[in-house]
């Protein structure tokens, strides 16, 4: 209910909306960004780079078809690496966008509104990059089709009891369930789009998106109640996707894989790195399009609370982690934390305890959430940490474990930083095309958080 | 052939003319052997070569191909020879389509015979087996005969005749050559020399002497890098005469090895492990386990089997010899002046050989001087062990020589200029003479020079003409064993390319012309002797692979008493010693090109593609030395540089260098490759050489290892114990399991009621010989991947010897233990498979299916025993025509992005299978062997169906010794091996401890 | 404008919530029964207001997400127990605890789709031609004007009553609404 307050206005000193502006500013603003105003500097520059890095893409994913994952430093004992590394990363950041907009939604933080479109995006194209890898490291990439469930002339069925067929289930309905969410709050602003829109073409395009919406409160209504189940269903699939992805290693036998930490572990580093990337994208951008009046610095400072929250959930991870192996007595687990930290990788897992356990500690002072800088830069730390942990569970686990005779090292080569840099461009790509033919912000959920007089406290408004 | 030539259409026309369709050329370049062509080979058979290069050459050699005339098709039609060869007997003799015949025939290294049973699938030699009826066999192989298959089909082999470098034919040698003959007739050969390697073959000895009655005054000289000198001269100092020493370790309770290397190396190890390991073979009969004492040099196989090893430099192996000779009490000998430690050693051991008398036996490696074999002879005949496990015969070589001084003679007449002909049979002297004798500068002396070998190499580029020589499978010969036991070498196919075989060189040197190997192998035997008359003697003798009653009898030798020769040496072993030895894989060099041995990892070193100075620890610290350092070795004045790798166990102040590298005309795949110990031989200097100066050059050079990893980190991996502790407690293994498996489980056990077939290996009779490895990848079609990828981690053998270390840095006990794939009844790589592309059958066999896998490698990943193989690059070569013919039909050729691994080698379960059902029975035990187990000299593997109670690996399982490996994740691995035994002597323990 | 072409409604406009809110309230007391407001935001304080009828899509969701948990049980049952059955890692041939996870995400996939596409059809999208596009003003409806319309097909309706009705609302506009899908 102190929402409310402050969305009154009401001794607020970080209002989630700026002083004075009106439904139609807010629909001016937002619309003109994708209609009128000339796509800033910034953006250009960025959209210059991802663009190069995407190139980059095409080449190694051509040269990886071409002649096989040999290409990547992958090896025996070392069967996953980057690939995996990297699919796992994606999916993690992936998951913010849901989150913010289901589970959020769910608790009435008011204040999602203004991220929630670009989050939701953001997410989108995340788990589309994430989604490549499955297929990308696969020896045989033209036969990813098999591991689908569909009737076919060999009579063969996918093997249902492999965690990678879960993957294919979770991965795919999440992709599907977050593009419905980001497409439905996206219908209302279309129509706005479609209504502003100058040129003919414009107003077609956008047009067919609406569907013909026309803000009909019977439509309002049912839309209202499908956005809410939407945001029902989404929370427990937010969880469930990143279990399942843990699920790839806790189903194993490897140590280091084989634990019942790792379900909520991985969720919760999936939050912490969905913010980070979030924060990442959102400061600059807000930046460029002078979004300042919308994206807050209070939503800077919710974000980075959020983050501090999950980091601290991750530590934890880490800590049950060395527990494990000290309580468990076996001498496998034992070896691998202790290879871990001492072993040829013990870089990885240094950096990794730096990034995602010691820097973000700096969080819990205000001056730190209140400057946008620092926030930027410790928001990037936490990307790589997570990075790095994908890449400590992995490799780590595996070029050691139970026959020492087999225990090997990996090496990237030039092709697994390619691929990885390459996924980089296409995100980026895909994220500022994103910003620049649609409407950055969800505008009705912003127009909902004006205060009008007569509205009356108690009613869904405030339990929406 | 240094700049391009333009082809020469004539040429090429003339040489398909010359070829009987045999030929397998793909292009007229290839035809005009040019260098260019050789290029595009090299990029085109990557994974035959040692560096992977990717497609964009290959492009480049898609538009040559496109070019030329290829003529794959021929490869289907494949030209049996046209005489009559007799399959053995165990097969039936109509060859039913798809159905292998096996050839009884031998392999010849050092030019002792090994019998062997070459499979034939179509007319095609795919697989190579041990012959149960030759005694040099007894139905095993080691890991080079198995290679040398790769070899018949090996691309880079000679296929031409060459004049001076330029292609010529066999018409225009015999024209060449028939002036320069009739001159030496006239000379009574006085300027003709021929030389061979070591020969056995009675038909070859025959002609050699009818050459020599041609031409009195020729001279006919023996060399091969690795020989028996030192053992012939010191049989000549103990008995005044060359005999061959036989040893019968299944006789003998107690064995001392003075650095003898006998289970790894030497014309007889095969029957060596065999007849060793029925003394290790432990079924509660523990009192039959024998006891091995080594003391060497260079760690060997011999020394990882042995219950004491103690190390020392080579040069001081001699005065151990003295010692325990001394400790004997035999006149002539004093004792000398050894440590203490050694000395305690040596008076336990000398103690327990004096307990078994008549029953013991100590052998000298082939390597130590001669006066330490006479001493050793000395010390069987004072523990009257001759007669009982040591016996004596005539040699079985037609003509037994000292090879260093014959080579020397040859040499010196040459550079005397007395020498016009030289004929050199199958030797490449340029490589591998001892550089101070300067070979390739004697041989520019020699007018002309003819050399008959199997590949163009270092000689052939020094002599006037080159002759193509057939591999053995391709040619008719015989050879004798170690024991003198002979074998008629029956051919599996005809020629693939214009080639001779030695027999039919001579034979037109003898002026007989235009006869082929096989009248000539037959005119011998018709004029031998025979029980039998010849066309029944001819059947069955090819039939069984022997020759009836050609065992050399045992004669009794008198013991010389002991002359000053017997005097210890007086060389000075002041700084480091440099021991020189014939490569465990590639040998003295001949098999460089063989990529099968090039990627064996060796026995102790786990090394690929590469020699490497090998030091002892302690020496590493000495010299400030790591792995990979490459360092500077001199003695007196020949130089070479080679990269250090430290090995465990290797004496102090003492360096190993292997022979049989560093080759310049190998091949794709051999030349290049490692460093040229024979630059650092002299002549005369026995396998050690003294004042070895080593120096740091701060150069780098990658080594390809296949373990990197040599300790256990304490966990139960290999179990081993002593008898003692067996006898007292039987079932320790199963004891050592730290968290005991989970018998009970969450899910209800599938049955498997008809067949379930299962594995043990014998960590006791294991030596770690890798035959076993070379057999599965010939077996199953494994490519190899080239060094750079080994060093990758990517070697595709499925059987992986894994070597641990246990104990000192400086003197550690060595284990070894074969892993194939477990065929877990609960098969953690199954269950995260998402295609199902691996699954178990109803046989309780962990199948693959290949075209189902798409490559996630998440089965690898999750398999505790890391024993899957991944194609993660186009590995096999599909291209060339002749590897398509060696490959084993009824195996799959995997492709890029696709998982393998053992399978129990089930195709040979359905061959059995099908027979069985054909004659309405099932199938008997003993009846399916894989091809690791039937290769393993020492039968460390036993394979069979486990629930038949009555099977042999049904009883190896219920042994108290049976564990399995990591049995407790509850993987129910069908593969359990047996713990090992040693068998310590009190004695020595205390003063290990003490 | 002339009497004899067919009218969809009649059409006022506001520019603030409170005052539609207001009107609304003040139309349903008048009796008016088919009528819709069209606002930039949803105002759940319309509902009553304009009597809109509680939606049932929450069952028609249930539905949907009990045929998905079904689907992803007998799915693999059916694959790996009747159509091909194989034994992988020892395991049974119904291993159904490897089911959990796909019987859980077909559930959440299979409502959501049933979610969004209820919510679409029910509210008889996609429809790109509608009477009230003729307003021009009434693109207004998705920025900041807030817009009541009374239909001609409510019982009450009667083009000038009406008319004057809503006027009596004072609006910013008030238009007739031509209907012109015929």
């Amino acid at each position: 209910m102190s929402e409310h307050h402050h969305i009154a206005g009401v001794d607020a000193p970080l209002p989630l909306v700026a002083h004075g502006e009106t439904y139609g500013s807010i629909t001016e603003n937002i619309t003109a960004t994708v209609i009128e105003k000339k796509t800033p500097k910034g953006v250009k520059i960025t959209l210059t780079v991802t663009t190069v890095l995407l190139i980059v893409f095409i080449v190694a994913v051509w040269k990886l078809f071409s002649t096989g994952v040999g290409i990547w430093g992958n090896n025996n004992p070392v069967g996953w690496a980057f690939d995996i590394t990297n699919f796992v990363w994606w999916i993690g950041i992936g998951h913010a966008g849901t989150l913010i907009s289901a589970v959020l939604l769910l608790l009435h933080q008011h204040w999602r509104n203004a991220i929630n479109r670009f989050a939701e995006a953001m997410t989108l194209f995340a788990v589309a990059c994430a989604g490549m890898f499955p297929i990308l490291h696969l020896g045989r990439p033209w036969l990813a089709y098999w591991l689908g469930p569909y009737p076919n002339t060999m009579s063969m069925w996918p093997n249902f009891r492999s965690p990678l067929v879960w993957d294919l289930f979770a991965i795919s309905t999440y992709l599907t369930v977050s593009f419905m969410f980001w497409f439905v709050g996206l219908i209302p602003d279309l129509a706005s789009m479609r209504d502003r829109a100058k040129k003919k073409w414009q107003k077609v395009i956008y047009g067919i998106l609406a569907m013909g919406w026309r803000g009909s409160a019977h439509h309002w209504h049912r839309y209202e109640l499908a956005y809410l189940l939407l945001g029902g269903l989404a929370t427990p699939l937010v969880v469930s996707v990143h279990s399942v992805v843990s699920f790839d290693f806790a189903a194993s036998v490897i140590p280091g894989w084989h634990a019942t930490i790792f379900p909520p572990y991985f969720v919760a580093g999936a939050i912490y790195s969905g913010f980070a990337m979030v924060l990442s994208l959102v400061i600059p951008v807000r930046k460029m399009y002078h979004m300042e009046a919308y994206i807050t610095d209070r939503h800077l400072d919710y974000m980075a609370k959020v983050m501090l929250a999950t980091g601290l959930i991750v530590l934890y991870g880490y800590m049950t982690e060395l527990f494990f192996a000290y309580y468990s007595g076996s001498e496998y687990e034992g070896f691998m934390m202790w290879n871990r930290i001492t072993g040829p990788y013990w870089w990885s897992y240094a950096a990794l305890i730096l990034c995602n356990g010691v820097i973000p500690q700096f969080l819990w002072f205000k001056k730190v959430r209140s400057s946008t800088l620092i926030l930027f830069l410790i928001s990037i730390v936490v990307n790589v940490g997570m990075w790095l942990e994908r890449f400590v569970i992995i490799v780590t686990s595996l070029h050691r474990d139970f026959l020492p005779a087999s225990w090997g090292m990996f090496h990237p080569t030039v092709w697994d930083w390619a691929t990885y840099a390459g996924t980089l461009g296409l995100f980026g790509c895909l994220m500022f095309l994103f910003l620049r033919v649609m409407p950055m912000i969800s505008m009705f959920e912003i127009k909902h958080l004006l205060p009008w007089k007569g509205r009356r406290i108690g009613t869904s408004a405030d339990a929406e | 052939m240094d700049e391009k030539q333009p082809l020469d259409i004539a040429t090429i026309r003339q040489r398909l003319s010359g070829s009987n369709g045999q030929q397998y050329w793909r292009s007229l370049e290839q035809v005009a052997e040019t260098e260019e062509f050789r290029e595009f080979l090299h990029r085109e058979f990557p994974r035959e070569a040692s560096v992977w290069e990717d497609g964009v050459s290959r492009r480049s050699f898609m538009k040559i191909m496109g070019a030329s005339l290829s003529l794959a098709g021929l490869s289907a039609c494949v030209k049996a020879p046209d005489e009559k060869i007799i399959p053995y007997v165990k097969q039936p003799e109509i060859m039913v389509p798809g159905r292998p015949l096996s050839f009884a025939t031998a392999f010849t290294l050092g030019g002792y015979a090994t019998g062997i049973l070459a499979t034939s699938n179509m007319g095609r030699p795919t697989k190579i087996e041990g012959n149960p009826d030759h005694p040099y066999s007894l139905g095993s192989t080691d890991a080079i005969t198995q290679a040398s298959l790769l070899t018949l089909y090996d691309p880079d082999r000679s296929q031409v005749v060459l004049n001076k470098g330029s292609i010529s034919t066999w018409g225009k040698f015999l024209d060449a050559i028939q002036l320069p003959l009739e001159i030496q007739r006239s000379l009574k050969g006085s300027g003709l020399r021929i030389l061979t390697e070591t020969i056995t073959s009675p038909t070859l000895g025959a002609q050699l002497k009818a050459l020599l009655e041609m031409f009195p005054q020729a001279k006919w000289h023996q060399y091969e890098p690795v020989n028996l000198d030192e053992v012939r001269e010191g049989s000549m100092m103990a008995f005044g005469e060359n005999v061959q020493t036989h040893y019968h370790f299944d006789m003998a309770d107690v064995v001392l090895s003075l650095d003898a290397d006998f289970l790894g190396t030497g014309a007889a190890h095969v029957r060596h492990s065999r007849d060793f390991a029925s003394r290790r073979r432990v079924e509660g009969r523990s009192a039959l386990m024998n006891r091995l004492y080594v003391a060497e040099s260079t760690p060997s196989i011999t020394g990882g089997m042995a219950d004491h090893r103690m190390r020392a430099k080579a040069s001081h192996v001699e005065s151990i010899a003295r010692a325990v000779a001394a400790g004997l009490g035999i006149a002539g000998i004093n004792a000398p002046s050894i440590t203490d430690k050694q000395a305690k050693w040596v008076s336990a051991v000398v103690r327990d050989l004096q307990k078994h008398k008549g029953a013991s036996i100590v052998v000298a490696g082939d390597g130590q001087p001669a006066v330490v074999h006479a001493i050793v002879h000395a010390i069987n005949h004072a523990l009257e062990n001759n007669g009982e496990t040591v016996t004596y015969t005539d040699s079985p070589e037609v003509s037994s020589v000292n090879q260093s001084e014959s080579l020397q003679s040859l040499v010196k007449d040459m550079q005397s200029g007395s020498v016009d002909m030289l004929i050199m049979l199958g030797n490449n002297p340029v490589y591998d003479a001892p550089a101070d004798l300067k070979f390739e500068e004697a041989l520019s002396k020699v007018k002309l020079n003819v050399r008959l070998g199997l590949y163009e190499d270092e000689t052939s580029a020094k002599c006037t003409w080159h002759i193509p020589e057939s591999h053995y499978l391709e040619a008719w010969s015989d050879a004798r064993a170690f024991d003198g036991t002979t074998t008629i070498m029956q051919p599996l196919i005809a020629p693939l390319y214009n080639t001779k075989s030695a027999h039919e060189l001579l034979d037109e040197l003898t002026g007989k012309s235009g006869r082929k190997g096989y009248e000539v192998i037959t005119e011998y035997w018709k004029n031998q002797k025979l029980s039998l008359p010849f066309d029944e003697f001819w059947r069955t003798t090819l039939n069984n692979g022997v020759v009836a009653d050609t065992v050399l009898p045992t004669k009794s030798v008198a013991l010389q008493a002991a002359t000053d020769a017997w005097k210890p040496s007086t060389t000075s072993d002041q700084g480091m010693e440099l021991i020189l030895r014939p490569d465990p894989n590639v040998w003295d060099g001949r098999f460089a090109n063989n990529g099968w041995l090039q990627e064996l990892p060796k026995p102790t070193t786990k090394l690929t593609w590469d020699n490497a100075a090998h030091i002892s620890p302690a020496t590493a610290e000495k010299l400030g030395v790591h792995n990979e350092d490459v360092v500077e070795l001199k003695c007196d004045g020949s130089m070479v540089e080679a990269p250090v790798w430290i090995s465990p166990g290797h004496p102090d102040d003492s360096m190993t260098l292997h022979l049989g590298y560093g080759r310049t005309h190998a091949g794709r795949v051999g030349s290049g490759v490692g460093v040229n110990a024979y630059l650092l031989r002299s002549s005369g200097s026995g396998c050690a050489r003294q004042g070895l100066e080593v120096r740091k050059t701060g150069k780098q050079y990658t080594l390809a290892c296949t373990q990197d990893h040599f300790s256990m980190e304490g966990r139960e991996i290999v179990r081993q114990s002593t008898v003692e502790t067996f006898l007292a407690d039987p079932t320790f293994a199963q004891k050592l399991e730290h968290n005991p498996t989970p018998d009970q489980s969450l899910y209800p056990q599938h049955e498997y009621d008809g067949y379930a077939w299962g594995m043990t290996i014998d960590l006791n009779s294991c030596t770690g010989c890798s035959a076993c490895v070379v057999a599965c990848q010939s077996e199953n079609n494994i490519p190899i991947v080239g060094k750079e990828q080994v060093h990758r981690g990517r070697e595709m053998q499925w059987i992986r010897i894994d070597r641990y270390f246990e104990g000192s840095l400086d003197e550690p006990e060595m284990h070894t233990q074969p892993v194939t794939c477990m065929h877990c009844e609960n098969a953690p790589c199954e269950v995260v498979c998402p295609v199902a592309a691996t699954t178990h059958d109803s046989e309780g066999l962990n199948v693959m299916t290949y075209n189902r896998c798409v490559g996630t490698r998440y089965c690898a990943n999750n398999c505790p025993y890391k024993v899957r193989r991944f194609n993660f690059l186009q590995f096999s070569d599909v291209e060339t025509e002749t590897y398509k013919m060696m490959r084993n039909p009824d195996v799959t050729v995997r492709n890029r992005g696709v998982m393998e691994k053992c399978t129990y080698c089930v195709q040979r379960i359905s061959h059995a299978r099908i027979d069985a059902k054909t004659e309405g029975r099932s199938i008997r035990d003993g009846e399916v062997t894989t091809a690791c187990q039937s290769a393993c000299p020492s039968q460390a593997i036993t394979f069979g169906d486990i629930n038949d109670e009555k099977s042999k690996v049904a009883k190896l399982k219920s042994d108290p010794r049976n564990y399995g490996l990591l049995a407790e994740l509850n993987t129910k691995p069908r593969t359990s091996y047996l713990a090992k035994l040693k068998n310590p002597n009190p004695e020595i323990e205390h003063l290990e401890v003490g | 404008m002339s009497t004899q072409r067919p009218i969809y409604g009649l059409l006022a406009e506001f520019d603030a919530p409170e005052k539609i809110l207001a009107a609304a309230e003040l139309a349903r007391d008048a009796g008016y029964k088919n009528m819709d407001a069209f606002t930039p935001f949803p105002m759940e304080e319309l509902t009553d207001a304009l009597g809109v009828k509680h939606s049932k899509l929450s069952l028609f969701v249930l539905c949907c997400g009990i045929a998905g948990g079904l689907t992803g049980f007998f799915l693999p049952y059916f694959a790996s127990v009747y159509d091909y059955p194989l034994n992988i890692g020892g395991r049974p041939l119904n291993s159904w605890p490897h089911w959990i996870p796909i019987m859980f995400e077909l559930t959440v996939l299979f409502a959501a789709i049933g979610a969004v596409v209820g919510m679409i059809f029910r509210n008889g999208l996609p429809r790109p031609v509608h009477p009230l596009f003729n307003v021009d003003r009434f693109e207004l409806a998705t920025r900041d004007k807030f817009f009541l319309c009374i239909e001609a097909i409510d019982p009450k309706f009667d083009r000038t009553e009406t008319e004057k009705f809503l006027r009596g609302l004072n609006p910013s506009h008030c238009t007739v609404v031509d209907d012109v899908e015929k």
